[in-house]
């Protein structure tokens, strides 16, 4: 009797143990469902927009410019941020506010990445912050399934802030 | 459908019986041999996985830059350190603590530094641009034990915490070395206390 609650007991704790550690490869690994929130997106995801992200080109190098992404937060790593890609390692990308007529440029230090929201004016990015490592990309947001009327893959940024190389 | 049944038949019996009776059970066998490899392939690995992400994994340490701590010999040998990743899930770390985390520089490279200070800490840098640093919050100044042979924050400045790998807690490899890392803060590295000293540069 103790003998089969016990073998049961621990039946349930290697199934708990082995489906934890799939989920964990799954979400580490391949992708995950995202609920979005905040308005920094905006107009390309809106407040509690749900996407998923996947994650293989992250470890494989393969994020490009333009590439919505999730990253660890640079100030405090337990959350999350959603922001645009806008220059790579080695891009020239504009630091000031597009409402300034001075227009100040930089570089983009090596292993860094330059992400904006696509709502400049209410988006805190690495305008204020600055680059940000590579390594705290987690992954990259290709779809969007939810409000169902706007399903589908996700836009370009809609303010030209990607500089072309001439 | 109809019953097949695999009952002794007539025709079957002889060397052609043995031979028929034979592939029945290498299908069988192989088919369970597969089996168990899947089944077994689907728990192993995602285990072996997430125990190296979450919980512990092992490094060996290349370079002098944490010497003497670490890699005391130089080129002769390579010290090979356990990297206890449960520790730091909520980004806990104390100064003095040797951490690996990835290189700002090269996402691909992984960097093993001392925690020097903190989120809020002024320390006196040693050949980075401004001669005092206020780190930022979600930050930590990490440095190599070895001063002048290390590619640590006083070139790259203050490091995200999402950055951070592992505490390393024990060299494991070479036998003799086995030891628990201690923790501490190299003579005058302690972060600067008074805040005026700061506010002259």
């Amino acid at each position: 009797m103790i003998q089969g609650v016990l073998g049961k007991t621990l039946g349930f704790l290697g199934y708990t143990v082995q489906y934890g550690c799939i989920a964990h490869c799954a979400f580490e690994y391949l992708g995950e469902i995202v609920v979005c929130s905040g308005p920094s997106m905006e107009p390309t995801i809106k407040n509690y927009d749900v996407v998923i992200s996947e994650n293989l080109s992250r470890h494989f190098y393969s994020i490009q410019k333009g590439d919505i992404i999730i990253a660890k937060s640079p100030n405090d790593p337990r959350t999350n941020i959603c922001k645009r890609v806008i220059g790579l390692e080695g891009d020239k990308v504009c630091v000031s506010d597009p409402s300034h007529l001075l227009k100040k440029h930089s570089y983009v230090p090596k292993g860094h990445v330059w992400l904006e929201g696509d709502n400049l004016k209410n988006s805190t990015d690495s305008r204020s912050y600055g680059p940000v490592p590579y390594a705290l990309i987690k992954g990259r947001i290709f779809l969007k399934v939810w409000p169902l009327n706007a399903f589908g893959f996700l836009q370009a940024s809609p303010n030209g802030r990607i500089l072309r190389k001439d | 459908m109809m019953p097949i049944h695999f009952t002794y038949h007539p025709c079957r019996s002889g060397l052609r019986g043995i031979f028929f009776k034979f592939k029945v059970m290498a299908h069988g066998f192989g088919r369970r041999y597969f089996k168990a490899f899947v089944s077994g392939f689907f728990v192993a690995v995602p285990v072996t996985v997430t125990f190296l992400d979450r919980v512990a994994c092992v490094a060996r340490v290349e370079g002098a830059s944490m010497q003497p701590s670490l890699n005391p010999e130089g080129r002769l040998g390579s010290d090979i350190v356990l990297l206890n990743r449960w520790r730091i899930r909520n980004y806990e770390v104390h100064r003095g603590d040797i951490v690996s985390l990835v290189s700002p520089k090269n996402p691909e490279q992984k960097i093993i530094k001392r925690v020097i200070a903190l989120e809020g800490d002024i320390i006196k840098t040693m050949g980075y641009r401004n001669k005092f640093v206020r780190i930022p919050g979600g930050h930590v100044w990490v440095e190599g034990d070895h001063h002048g042979h290390s590619f640590d924050s006083n070139s790259f400045g203050p490091v995200s915490l999402g950055l951070l790998h592992a505490h390393a807690t024990y060299i494991l490899w070479p036998p003799n070395r086995w030891q628990k890392l201690k923790s501490f803060i190299p003579p005058d590295r302690n972060p600067v206390e008074k805040e005026d000293e700061y506010l002259q540069q």
